[in-house]
């Protein structure tokens, strides 16, 4: 109950496709989408083989809650070798695909191979089908999904990735619903890198649970949980995400112009008091999403014009304060363009920010680029966004991300991020949590392995002070395996506004009845960061990784509240580490992995 | 006075809860294809419009109906499927304007929103409608809240004409 209990296995070296029963002790111990698609991987591939090669695996896979009516569960994973940091990618979509795929009859779709030329997979409930793509390669994501939705079924649900992934950019997310992606970490060269356009779901089953009017029940509790929380109830759905950019440029630790500032002048353009003023059309909710935080937004005139979903708060950052520019209608086309070409605006953002910083000291030389690239520059925004998607001109260097792009110019101290994946739109200097968190997250830099922000900003559960450091190692550790329960149950890391472990967990009982505690659902997340680490320690990585750039441990922030700050990161780590029970070279002791149920012979 | 099913697809955020609500009431399983209700999506125009059955005072569906399957429940105004009367031969399907009415291959007999009536007369979808683009209301109070908002649409560009 919860799961379908089937996965689907694709090898598109040979065509051939295969259903195999779920194995049910493994999904007890993983649950589901992170955790379980993350053991599958661990299982299934050599850590450092090529994640560019045939030999890596994609995964897509849901939780126990999707396709149910428990709040926001309509989640679904993409998991595979990151080729952006080598380590273990993991992001996350909303939107329709990932129900679709649970009604079809799966929980996991696992792909393997090379594809010989372009195709799509066709995925109608029993019936699965390797297609020609070639029609459709070479186009957007949004064209991709009108043209397979009316090659195949009008209800259709479809991910795909656009031409940033068929060129292999390393900023290429998954995109689904047109608007929404797996964004993070380069998941959609992998699926480029197996010739595989589109993944096309059509499903008409039945997603049981085992107590159908007790689990309605908790879901309409949940459900009055999250609408009386101000963050879920009123400020996501009034505001959407960029509904913080106040909150967090007043703190004074909102990046801008790549890390050189803690506030932007600009912020004000780029919020989402003015985006509901200027460009919102109207709220939209992924499935069984009550908080509906998605904007429709539309900009009605000038050279920016068109329509879309967004910007969400990354996206105004990353190409809005990171890269200096406050034009509300450049910032958001840029957006736009991000999702139908198909890649992270994060990644993306911060690759041209990189950029302009390299520019302006005068470490990438005008020729190479073919024009100016300064901070504030929005036209050159807009413009260098389009060539990074389609891998054009200077376009090809952005597509490798900001890391590669800086150490190409021999400046890799410029580049903002850990792993080689780019920071997101919180300073760590001004949130030693979050400096923490970037530091040790397995997927690289990223606010959504661990978000103590909800802390050490917002008061949730409790008010923390931002700048110290005491007690932010028991923080970050909290946050990690507690979110990486939340994204495997095909939920939404959002409802943790509102709802604790306890209420997931109710939820996550009442359809499954596979017997869980509270406490051993927190003990699963604590095992799938293990497992993640090891993925990772085998890939070559280690705890020289878990470092930040130069500029976020020596210089301070220049002005503003955080003035004077930097990441006290020493301070936190060996505690970290100790907290977690690894070795000062951060490697899980023996004893931890036993306590875990991950040695080998456990 | 009879209560009707109202939709107001302006609110509505397209999470598509009341599809689960209502396949979970009626089947106990999560099946949007198994509900009563359904929400059109047209991503790119921004366009979401929930449409459920909508009783027909005259319903075409009872009229036609071979077996006289479908009744009516006269506190509600809403027509109801009997099970074991239904042979299957799909003239209510035909007959519904709407495509309101359905036959479900797994049991080969019309399905149709029925207010919930069959189980306790309070709609499951309209609990789960956070945004209240579904009411469950007296059947004027619909009529009546779009003629008071026309009246105050009038009355607006009336006093800017003025001014
Ligand atoms: S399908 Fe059933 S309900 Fe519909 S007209 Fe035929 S007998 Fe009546
Ligand atoms: S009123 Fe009941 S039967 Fe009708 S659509 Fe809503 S939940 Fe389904
Ligand atoms: S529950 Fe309400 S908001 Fe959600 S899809 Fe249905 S009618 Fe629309």
């Amino acid at each position: 109950m919860g799961w379908t209990g089937t996965i689907l296995r694709v090898n598109l070296s040979s065509g051939s496709v295969a259903k195999e029963p779920l194995d049910g002790h493994l999904a007890r111990s993983y649950i589901g989408g992170r955790g379980l698609a993350t053991k599958i991987l661990y299982d299934e591939i050599d850590p450092t083989l090529d994640p560019l090669g045939p030999a890596n695996k994609l995964i897509l896979a849901t939780g126990p809650l999707t396709g149910t009516n428990a709040p926001t569960g309509g989640r679904y994973m993409v998991v595979t070798k990151s080729p952006l940091t080598g380590a273990i990618a993991c992001s996350n979509s909303g939107g329709y695909v990932g129900a679709e795929m649970k009604y079809a009859g799966y929980d996991l779709v696992i792909v393997e191979g090379k594809a010989p030329h372009p195709v799509y997979l066709w995925i109608n409930n029993d019936r699965v089908e390797i297609r020609d793509a070639v029609q459709v390669w070479g186009t957007s994501t949004h064209k991709t999904e009108d043209a397979l939705r009316a090659a195949t079924n009008a209800e259709a649900k479809i991910c795909s990735i656009g031409p940033a992934g068929e060129t292999l950019s390393l900023t290429a997310a998954v995109m689904n619903d047109k608007h929404r992606a797996a964004g993070r970490s380069g998941v959609g060269a992998v699926m480029g890198s197996k010739n595989l356009k589109a993944i096309v779901f059509r499903g008409t089953r039945s997603v049981k649970v085992a107590h159908p009017h007790a689990f309605m029940r908790a879901c309409l509790q949940a459900v009055a949980k999250l609408q009386a929380e101000p963050g879920s109830g009123e400020g996501l759905p009034m505001y959407g995400t960029p509904g913080i950019v106040s909150v967090i440029n007043a703190h004074g630790f909102m990046p801008t112009n790549n890390f050189q500032f803690g506030q932007f002048a600009g912020a004000d353009r780029i919020s989402g008091e003015t985006i509901r003023d200027e460009i919102l059309i109207r709220n939209k909710g992924c499935f069984a999403c009550t908080i509906a935080c998605a904007r429709v937004t539309k900009v009605k005139a000038g050279k920016f014009r068109g329509s879309g979903e967004g910007p969400e708060y990354e996206t105004v950052w990353g190409l809005g304060a990171m890269t200096g520019v406050s034009d509300l209608a450049a910032v958001t086309r840029a957006g736009y363009l991000c999702n139908e070409l198909g890649m992270d605006t994060i990644e993306a953002g911060v690759a041209i920010a990189t950029a302009m910083e390299l520019f302006e000291a005068g470490y990438i030389p005008e020729r190479d680029i073919g024009r100016p690239l300064r901070f504030g520059d929005a036209d050159a925004l807009v413009e260098m966004t389009e060539k990074l998607g389609r891998g054009e001109g200077f376009g090809a260097i952005l597509a490798l991300g900001g890391a590669r792009l800086a150490e190409r110019y021999d400046h890799s101290e410029l580049f903002m991020g850990v792993k080689r994946q780019a920071f997101a739109a919180y300073d760590g200097r001004g949130a030693q949590g979050m400096a923490l968190g970037y530091a040790t997250s397995n997927r690289g830099a990223c606010h959504l392995r661990g978000y103590t922000i909800s802390a050490e900003v917002f008061g949730v559960p409790r008010k923390v002070d931002p700048f110290a450091t005491e007690g932010k190692a028991a923080l970050a550790k909290a946050s990690q395996d507690a979110t990486a329960f939340v994204d495997s149950t095909g939920t939404c890391l959002f409802t943790t506004f509102a709802l604790g472990p306890a209420d997931l967990h109710a939820m996550l009982e009442l359809a499954t009845d596979s017997g869980y505690t509270v406490d051993e659902v927190i003990k699963i997340g604590e095992r799938i960061w293990n497992l993640e680490r090891l993925f990772n320690l085998r890939a070559g990585l280690s705890a020289k990784d878990d470092t930040l750039p130069r500029r976020i441990l020596e210089e301070p922030i220049p002005a503003g509240p955080a003035k004077g700050k930097v990441a006290r990161l020493g301070e936190m780590l060996p505690e970290y580490y100790t907290l977690r029970g690894w070795t000062p070279e951060g490697v899980p002791t023996p004893e931890k992995l036993r306590a875990l149920s991950l040695a080998p012979n456990s | 006075m009879a209560k009707v099913l109202s939709i107001i697809p302006e609110r509505c955020t397209a999470c598509r809860a009341c599809e689960l609500a209502c396949s979970i009431k009626h089947y106990g399983e999560f099946n949007t294809s198994r509900s009563r209700i359904k929400v059109s999506i047209f991503l790119e125009e921004a366009v979401y419009i929930p449409t459920a059955c909508t009783q027909c005072t005259e319903a075409w569906c009872a009229k036609i109906c071979p077996t006289t399957a479908i009744l009516r429940n006269d506190d509600y105004m809403a027509y109801y499927v009997v099970d074991d009367k239904c042979v299957g031969c799909k003239m209510c399907v035909l007959a519904c304007p709407f495509g309101a009415i359905e036959l479900y291959a797994d049991h080969g007999k019309a399905e149709k929103c029925d207010l919930c009536l069959s189980i306790d007369g309070d709609p499951e979808c309209v609990k789960f409608c956070t945004p209240k683009a579904l009411l469950f209301t007296d059947e004027d109070a619909g009529p009546k809240a779009k003629q008071a908002a026309t009246a105050l649409r009038l009355k607006e560009a009336l006093q800017e004409a003025a001014s």
